[in-house]
């Protein structure tokens, strides 16, 4: 079965009906994501026997009318813990690990009897924006195979676009989870950091990191985030705010409310085509009744520099953990510890990963500290100060999610930096901690997807949520589906 | 390109992180690295004298828990995850190279 044009609720309504059984639902789901599969290669790994399994359990305990994720098959991002079923983080590293324990969201998503198919591909560590930094495959994006899905979550937004899954979870630490929703023409949350618990995603950037969903609308993405959100004693940086129901107030409107609208993010490296979508949007807010006016972050541009000091300092202590004793890849014929270390290491990473640790352990070094790690976080607080002056008179700000539509696969790959720039205006939202959600706003020329991306304050997910359906309800975007995975745009 | 980070800076670099370059990875990661690094040049526009430095952006200070022993039993999941085991112990090499003895 293809889930194009599905939603959770009329899935739902088939289940409670018995229409169609869990069970059923599984195995067609099952089927068409493994066709897709020779196409797209959005997964590392399809649990077809435990998915079974835990549908069968489903049906036994019946199809809770209350509860729309019942029954709901899913797939999870490869860089969150799984029991016993194989978890790579799309690196050589963990090319055998099958974890002992299932992350906080994967647990809460599963006690809520959805289904998770399969664990999706993506860059390694998360490492990358164009999912081929995975040492498992390359990923390819839906709507034209000759492009990259990006990332890191590449292989979420492509089986959430390809009609594979109608959600999936992804990770977001410079715009993993917005970037691809936005190259594949989804939904893809970033929530507030704290408001969902990091324990069991195989960490990259700890002050950056959050899971998020990825859905085909903006109403199946905050019932997913109503499953995940929430303290957890396992993370000390869960947060304790109370969580809301995501979907109460989402069809209230924006009349009234005040958008900003950020000059620097329609500049200079912006498409002309995403610069034109995002004028549009404006016009569709303005015309139902928000206040849209320019605003600016001058700090913004810097965010791209900082965050590459920061993430790769974070990440390089994070990733000491890898070496070759407990789990995962261990190089053979070393003659002694340190070797084993070494080769392990050597031998288990991919290149972007070791530049990124590199980087990070250079700016932490003795003679760096003050100039580099120090700087980049005093930068960091700059640009949280702009958004504070801008959110004490808006209440949301608007901004392309992407400099460009998707772009060619192998075109980016050994030029970094200009791999770095397409994470230009996702990333000040992770240096702040603030919510963000890109929601389809468009196609390029030649018929590549568009996304805009909203922003609110700390634990405001409600007005994005608010806004990002609005939009939806009076835009035709998300109803578009890529034609050459059967559907008609 | 300017030379912002030196091939031996980069060994050194490695070294500290426990990667080892080969003689044509080294001059491939010092070009990269250096020409990233470019990036971290716009910093010289920016003022950042009077500005506290922000290390994380959690709502959550000093968390506390007890401080107690959790046995998850997980020993066998946790060997069949290890590379080398024998008698229920992880094997490594020497630490000291014994062929050189």
């Amino acid at each position: 079965m293809n889930l194009l044009n599905k939603n959770i609720a009329e899935i739902h309504e088939s289940l409670v009906n018995g229409d169609i059984t869990a069970e059923q639902l599984t195995t067609e789901v099952i089927k068409n994501a493994k066709n897709n599969e020779d196409k797209i290669g959005a997964f590392i790994t399809i649990n077809e026997e435990q998915a079974i399994a835990e549908a069968k359990k489903v049906d036994e305990k019946g199809i809770d009318p209350d509860n729309l994720l019942s029954g709901i098959p899913v797939a999870l991002k490869d860089n969150l813990l799984t029991k016993d079923i194989l978890t790579t983080a799309g690196s050589k590293m963990l090319y055998n690990f099958k974890p002992i324990i299932d992350a906080t969201v994967v647990k809460k998503l599963s006690d809520l009897g959805t289904i998770s198919i399969g664990k999706t591909n993506m860059d390694e560590f998360a490492m990358g924006g164009s999912t081929e930094t995975s040492a498992m495959k390359i990923t390819k994006n839906p709507w034209n195979l000759t492009k990259v899905p990006g990332g890191s979550s590449g292989g979420s937004a492509a089986a959430v676009a390809a009609g594979d899954v109608l959600a999936a979870l992804g990770s977001d630490t410079g715009g993993s989870i917005r970037q691809p929703a936005s190259f594949n023409g989804i939904v893809g949350m970033k929530p507030t950091y704290g408001r969902v618990s990091r324990w069991g995603l195989i960490a990259f950037a700890s002050s950056f990191d959050q899971v998020g969903p990825l859905t085909k609308n903006v109403y199946d993405n905050a019932l997913l985030l109503n499953a995940i959100s929430g303290h957890d004693e396992h993370d000390m940086t869960s947060s304790d705010q109370k969580v809301p129901d995501f979907t109460k107030n989402i069809k209230s409107g924006v009349k009234g409310m005040k958008i900003g609208l950020p000059k620097e993010y329609l500049g200079e490296g912006i498409d002309e085509d995403v610069k034109q979508a995002i004028l549009k949007a404006a016009d569709v807010y303005r015309e139902l009744g928000a206040e849209v006016e320019e605003v600016s972050l001058p700090h913004n541009k810097y965010g791209v520099a900082a965050y590459y000091i920061i993430a790769p300092s974070e990440a390089s202590s994070n990733l000491q953990r890898f070496d070759g004793i407990r789990y995962g890849y261990r190089a053979k014929d070393a003659k002694n510890l340190e070797e084993l270390y070494v080769k392990s290491r050597s031998e288990g990473f991919g290149d972007e990963v070791k530049r990124r640790i590199m980087l990070g352990t250079y700016s932490l070094s003795a003679g760096s500290y003050d100039a580099y790690f120090k700087k980049a976080a005093e930068i960091r607080t700059l640009i949280i100060n702009d958004f504070k002056k801008v959110f004490n008179d808006y209440d949301l700000i608007m901004t392309p999610t992407t400099p460009t539509p998707a772009f060619g696969i192998g075109e980016e790959n050994d030029d970094p930096l200009t791999m770095y720039m397409n994470d230009a205006l996702t990333i000040p939202a992770n240096m702040a901690g603030i919510p963000g959600m890109s929601v389809p706003a468009g196609f390029s020329k030649d018929g590549m997807p568009i996304g805009m991306q909203l922003l609110a304050r700390h634990f405001d997910e409600e007005s994005i949520y608010k806004a990002g359906y609005a939009f939806e309800q009076n835009t035709d975007f998300h109803t578009k589906t890529p034609k050459m995975m059967g559907g008609e745009k | 390109m300017s030379n912002r980070i030196t091939k031996e800076q980069v060994e050194h670099v490695a070294s500290l992180a426990k990667l080892e370059l080969s003689e044509k990875q080294l001059p491939y990661f010092t070009d990269q690295l250096s020409n990233i690094m470019g990036l971290f040049e716009s910093f010289e526009e920016v003022d950042t004298s009077d500005i506290e430095p922000t290390f994380n952006v959690t709502d959550q200070i000093n968390t506390m828990r007890e401080d107690v022993a959790d046995n998850w039993n997980e020993k066998e999941s946790l060997l069949q995850n290890a590379p080398d085991v024998a008698d229920d112990l992880i094997r490594t090499p020497t630490i000291i190279d014994e062929s050189e003895d």
